[in-house]
């Protein structure tokens, strides 16, 4: 076999390659969306679930999800924000620096059963918090900081010196040129990768089956006081989400249509999850646009 | 005279004054110290985490070793395990959880380099318009997903063509190739990118076929990158759980062959740990479970940082 012959030979291998990767996509979605999207109604994306079987909808596993992300959005955007200008201003490049960027390669590449474990033993066992939605929600911004700290540290390095020069020049501080000038030009690509954390949290399932726990009990949507035990908005009642509860229907799950269930209910995780992308590529070029003044 | 003293009394004042604001902090520096305090108060946040997370595993891990008196090397070859009744052999799981790792590794590799230099190198533009969006969907959906297609297609199918349950390793290998050839292609674009653009010129220009300039020179320089690639790829396959969990079958037995139901330690994790009460014997061997989890997360993390060193050593050669 010639060159020329190997070279076509290899050429059609590779795509034949990327028509497979392409095709398992294409199948992965369709497969989803055609055996969910006929199971989703509104009663099913607002009712409540059997605690027994499992069956029913999951309108509180969805408001779960969603309480979960906001609630670790909001302890982890500050503190992965402050250790990103940390990382990218104050740190110097010595043995301590590159000690804490270890440390944060580390907790980024530990296994998310791993993290979870970790908040089942501090909140569940030693302080005895019990399955509850702030021991899910920190678990998951242990997940989610060293992502959203380097995303956030990236951006901020990525903005031109002389920016931070002209500040500095002005007599401002070095905070003050970093939160008033930095920060405004860095922010489309932070809140892209900030939108795209939120959709791995909200798919994420296996650092919270031991933190915010695998059941939903019934909450009254009347009662949004935080300090009432069935308020949708207590943070010490477990909160099973949505990812959660497709993996107990089809590990534990006794209802007699756990397949249609759980298609229907992973057809909206993708669906959300496919929003969240979409969205972060949005905001993104529009916040881009908007803080460069380009078209 | 009361004139000059008033004067005076004003001049020294005034004097006072700037004495005052030129040995204190302005304000400005007063922000600085605030910015500083609480970016490092942040960054101690995650690196108290981080520790916390390293020793309380950790000691829960070693807690079989040191308090229920089980012999390390008996904990890592044991086959049998079944902690009610004091047996802790982890070794299935531990074999489990290489076999899957490296099985998928294995399988995702050819087609990952496959895409990557797809993208690169044969059709840039389809790359970035077709291909990108394509790894980026199939990072986003969520592994209970993968789990869950696994149960309703991976598995009948394998039943269907093996016999057996369905369950077992090659199903796992299966889901977890899909989870795993996103991560290793993407690093892959990356590093085939980073090749210097001269050296494929170079060989171009000296008659070489496509081919040959991808397989001899381009591939070749983007070794390093592609080995830290799959190793992320696997790192990311071996702390798996809940998709693996759901497709291998869940039984604490050395496998057999691959259409068997079988376990890892994230999957014997997952479905054990809630069962078992605080501080005994079948508790304490699956924290240790969880540490050699840890473990292997920090091994596979000094590999790419050995990995990357070598490659950049050649390059600077």
């Amino acid at each position: 076999m010639n060159a020329k012959r190997k070279d076509f030979v290899a050429t059609v291998m590779i795509n034949l390659i990327v028509a497979a990767v392409v095709g398992i996509l294409v199948f992965l979605l369709t497969y989803i969306l055609v055996a969910g999207l006929p199971h989703v109604s509104w009663t099913f994306l607002t009712g409540t679930t059997d605690a027994f079987s499992g069956a029913g909808g999951i309108g509180v596993q969805l408001f779960n999800s969603f309480y979960l992300l906001v609630l670790t959005m909001l302890i982890s955007i500050p503190i992965s924000l402050g250790a990103g200008i940390y990382l990218a201003e104050y740190a110097k490049d010595n043995w301590r620096t590159s000690l804490i960027r270890s440390a944060i390669e580390v907790l980024s590449s530990l296994p998310s059963v791993v993290v979870g474990l970790f908040g089942f033993l501090l909140f569940v066992v030693k302080f005895k918090i019990g399955f509850s939605v702030i021991s899910g929600a920190i678990a998951l911004t242990f997940f989610n900081l060293p992502l959203l700290t380097r995303n956030i540290e990236e951006s901020l390095s990525a903005v031109s010196s002389s920016q931070r020069e002209a500040g500095l020049s002005l007599g401002l501080s070095k905070w003050k040129t970093e939160i008033g000038i930095i920060l405004p030009v860095a922010l489309p690509g932070i809140v892209t990768g900030v939108v795209l954390s939120a959709g791995r949290v909200f798919g994420e399932a296996a650092a919270l089956i031991y933190t915010a726990g695998q059941s939903a009990p019934v909450t009254n949507f009347a009662d949004w006081n935080p300090m009432n035990a069935d308020s949708p908005l207590n943070p010490l009642r477990p909160a099973e989400t949505l990812a959660v509860h497709i993996w107990k229907i089809n590990t534990e799950g006794l209802a007699t249509n756990a397949a249609a269930l759980s298609a229907a209910a992973s057809a909206v995780l993708i669906i959300a999850v496919l929003l969240f992308n979409l969205s972060a590529r949005l905001l993104g070029n529009y916040l881009y646009r908007r803080v460069t003044a380009s078209k | 005279m009361e004139q000059t003293n008033f004067q005076l009394k004003k001049q020294d004042a005034q004097s006072n004054e700037w004495s005052a604001r030129l040995h204190h902090a302005t304000r400005a520096t007063r922000e600085d110290w605030m910015g500083r305090g609480i970016s490092y108060l942040c960054i101690g946040v995650i690196i108290l985490v981080v520790a916390s997370m390293l020793w309380f595993i950790t000691s829960k891990g070693l807690a079989t070793f040191t308090q229920n008196h089980v012999n390390v090397w008996q904990f890592l070859t044991g086959t049998n395990w079944s902690p009610d009744t004091g047996h802790i052999g982890a070794a299935p799981m531990i074999v489990g959880s290489f076999a899957v790792t490296f099985a998928a590794a294995i399988v995702a590799t050819p087609f990952a380099v496959g895409t990557a230099i797809f993208m690169t190198e044969i059709s840039p533009n389809k790359g970035r318009k077709l291909l990108q969006p394509v790894i980026e969907l199939l990072v986003g959906i969520p592994s209970v997903v993968y789990g869950f297609i696994g149960l309703a297609v991976v598995v009948p199918f394998m039943r269907h063509l093996v016999g057996g349950s369905g369950f077992g390793i090659i199903s796992a290998t299966f889901v977890l190739f899909v989870m795993v050839l996103p991560t290793i292609t993407s690093m892959t674009v990356d590093s085939l990118r980073a090749v210097p653009r001269h050296y494929k010129e170079a060989s171009l220009a000296l008659g070489a076929t496509r081919w040959q300039t991808v397989s001899r020179v381009i591939l070749r320089s983007a070794t390093p990158g592609i080995l830290t690639a799959i190793i992320f790829g696997m790192a990311r396959a071996f702390g798996e759980a809940l998709a693996v969990q759901m497709v291998i079958g869940n039984a604490a037995v050395m496998p057999k062959n691959l259409i068997s139901a079988a376990s890892t330690l994230t999957s014997q994790l997952t479905s054990g740990i809630g069962d078992t009460i605080d501080g005994t014997l079948p508790n304490n061997a699956l924290w240790s479970l969880a540490l050699i989890l840890l473990l292997m997360s920090l091994f596979f993390n000094a590999l790419v940082r050995v990995i990357a060193k070598r490659g950049q050593l050649k390059h600077e050669r």
